[in-house]
């Protein structure tokens, strides 16, 4: 039963990376209007125009083009850039690389920061510690990802002269180096996500908290800490993954504006170029990326809370 | 007792008493905490900047008012000058009208179309809510900086077309809201005497769902606002929503970076607007939803 739960969810998910490719081909290929045009800009003469249509197969039906494209997309090419016409999977091999890395490290450290400071505060809600984090998480995800960014170069970096203000990665240097020109972007991206993270958490937890069993566990008289070790965390542990995952996914967001703040090479950078340079069929590209790696992790959010909760393994 | 028998009088008496029938619970007054009065006065000071700003500011936004870049602060630039030497405080004040005023404009825009939608579909059923819903959560189920990037792609940027997509993107989130919402009212006892007492669609919509819709939707309002500050002023960021010579909170960070090495604030300042106008948002509806019973915020969010 609850295979067949996770079987459809999966289905489900297939179906929404399928509405995504349609809804990104229609962004970047549909709606600019003449493409062709945009490449050639002013220098477009009739002729120009006319062979860098056929070139790109722009004469053919729209839904022509689309299966083409979905066909190449499957099997792994991505066309060829605007710029200098070399292939974007080249280009995106290496950004694509830095990009996981920077966001694997995240990942690595906020996870456990954000789950020990979640359980904290709903260990002790009410007391001046749980108000501390509850105000400051709140703060945090309301401003945007790029005044963190910038406050943390005020004070890390201007005010305290600890860490160098960008991070530009030539691929050769010492750990050490190369730790010293991650660190701010890591930094800034651990604290825009742990904010949500802690939050979530904690009310994860806090939510547990109400139920019938913890409240049999208080009145029988067990440690408040023990409660929570023992009897809620274990509860708790569906929804964490849940937000977790979710987490990650907002990950995407944040990682467009972390990496063009500290001129960091990953592929949120390249988008950005592509964008500015209406480079089409770059943006197209990494927008495919970026959509489907979010799609997939809420993808095993959603199959983590089915797997978690036994009361989902049986439909109603 | 025969019609014809009733008076004026009578009628008026009838309609008086109509006044005390006590179905109309008393309407519940929005208590804030202290945070939540100074968060309140933080967003009213805001508003009336947006309003006033440009007329009090000391120099035009496009105003070369300084010497020289990066100037600090002193009595005659109060928060000094940027990478131009443009008045940094002045520009804070226009910039209020263009980040908070395009914000503001294109959430309305996104509750028009969302709550549109929202009532239809749940009112149409069958076909017409399927095909919405399906096409909603398509876009739902992107991150809306990628949803912004692409639009930017393909359509170039300006301030009309940041309204527009920021106002369509965020729809589908009103969209789902509203949908919710209507569904649950036009399946309680009072939508449904009004259908037997043979009221039309659009009178059952603007009399009985709206009303009754209102007040969720208004908190979630402040929420969806601040979603939006958030996605313009990180376009305007990246470079890609408001144009220079423009002010505007986002790109005035972005173009005054490069002095926060020299020790210039110029990027400092707009930063501390956006993050003052969004956090004290989120603190009034963090305390208003508080106030009735905490579900609304986590429900909507």
């Amino acid at each position: 039963m609850m295979m067949k739960m996770v079987l459809r969810r999966i289905l489900i998910g297939i179906g929404t990376l399928w509405v995504v490719s349609v809804l990104v081909f229609i962004g970047t290929s549909i709606l600019p209007g003449d493409v062709a045009q945009i490449i050639l800009g002013q220098s477009a003469t009739p002729e120009t125009l006319a062979a860098l249509r056929a070139e790109l197969g722009m004469d053919r039906p729209w839904f022509v083009r689309y299966f083409d494209w979905l066909g190449n997309l499957v099997t792994g090419d991505l066309g060829t850039s605007k710029a200098g016409g070399a292939s974007i999977s080249s280009l995106i091999a290496g950004r694509l690389g830095n990009t996981m890395f920077l966001a694997g490290i995240v990942a690595a450290i906020s996870i456990p920061i954000s789950v020990a400071l979640g359980l904290l505060a709903a260990m002790y809600p009410g007391t001046w510690l749980d108000r501390i984090v509850t105000f400051a998480t709140l703060s945090l995800i309301s401003v945007p990802e790029f005044f963190i960014a910038t406050f943390m170069v005020l004070i890390l970096a201007v005010q305290l002269h600890w860490l160098p203000a960008i991070a530009y990665l030539s691929g050769n240097e010492s750990g050490w180096q190369l730790a010293r020109a991650l660190a701010m972007p890591v930094i800034t991206l651990v604290i825009v996500v742990s904010a949500q993270m802690i939050r979530m958490t904690r009310a994860g937890i806090l939510n547990v908290m109400n139920s019938p069993y913890i409240e049999m566990a208080i009145l029988k008289g067990v440690p408040r800490r023990r409660i929570i070790l023992r009897h809620a965390l274990f509860n708790a542990i569906g929804p964490i993954v849940n937000v977790i995952a979710l987490n990650l996914a907002y990950l995407v967001s944040g990682v467009v504006i972390v990496e063009t703040i500290f001129a960091y090479p990953g592929l949120a950078k390249l988008m950005i170029d592509g964008v500015q340079t209406r480079d089409l069929p770059l943006v197209q590209a990494c927008a495919i990326i970026f959509c489907a790696t979010y799609v997939v992790l809420i993808l095993i959010a959603d199959i983590a809370s089915i797997l978690s909760n036994p009361r989902l393994r049986q439909p109603k | 007792m025969n019609e014809s028998n009733i008076k004026g009088e009578d009628i008026v008496e009838r309609l008086d008493r109509f006044d005390e029938l006590p179905d109309a619970p008393p309407r519940k007054r929005i208590k804030l905490s202290w945070v939540g009065k100074l968060a309140a006065l933080v967003v009213a000071a805001w508003l009336v900047i947006v309003a006033i700003g440009p007329s009090i500011a000391p120099f035009h936004q496009m105003d070369f008012a300084g010497d020289d870049g990066f100037l600090p602060g002193d009595g005659e630039f109060l928060l000094g000058t940027d990478y131009l030497g443009r008045d940094t405080f002045s520009r804070i004040l226009w910039g209020a009208r263009t980040t908070i005023g395009i914000s503001l404009l294109s959430t309305l825009g996104a509750y028009l179309i969302g709550i549109t939608l929202g009532i239809a579909a749940a009112v149409r059923g069958g076909w017409t809510d399927t095909i919405i819903s399906r096409i909603n959560d398509a876009i739902l189920s992107l991150p809306t900086i990628m949803l912004g990037l692409i639009a930017i792609a393909a359509f170039g940027s300006s301030i009309p077309i940041l309204i527009i997509m920021a106002a369509v993107i965020y729809a589908t989130s009103v969209f789902r809201i509203a949908r919710a919402l209507a569904l649950d009212i036009m399946v309680q006892d009072f939508v449904e005497s009004a259908r037997a007492r043979g009221e039309g669609t659009w009178w059952i919509v603007t009399r009985e769902i709206l009303p009754n819709a209102a007040m969720p939707l208004a908190t979630d309002f402040g929420l969806r606002l601040v979603f939006v500050v958030l996605f313009i002023s990180s376009l305007s960021f990246l470079g890609l929503g408001v144009q220079p010579p423009t002010a505007d909170w986002g790109s005035m960070v972005r173009e005054n970076l490069q002095g926060l090495p020299y020790g210039s604030y110029a990027s400092i300042w707009p930063a501390v607007a956006i993050g003052s106008f969004t956090i004290a948002i989120n603190l009034i509806v963090d305390d208003v939803s508080a106030e009735s019973g905490g579900s609304l915020a986590r429900k909507m969010v």
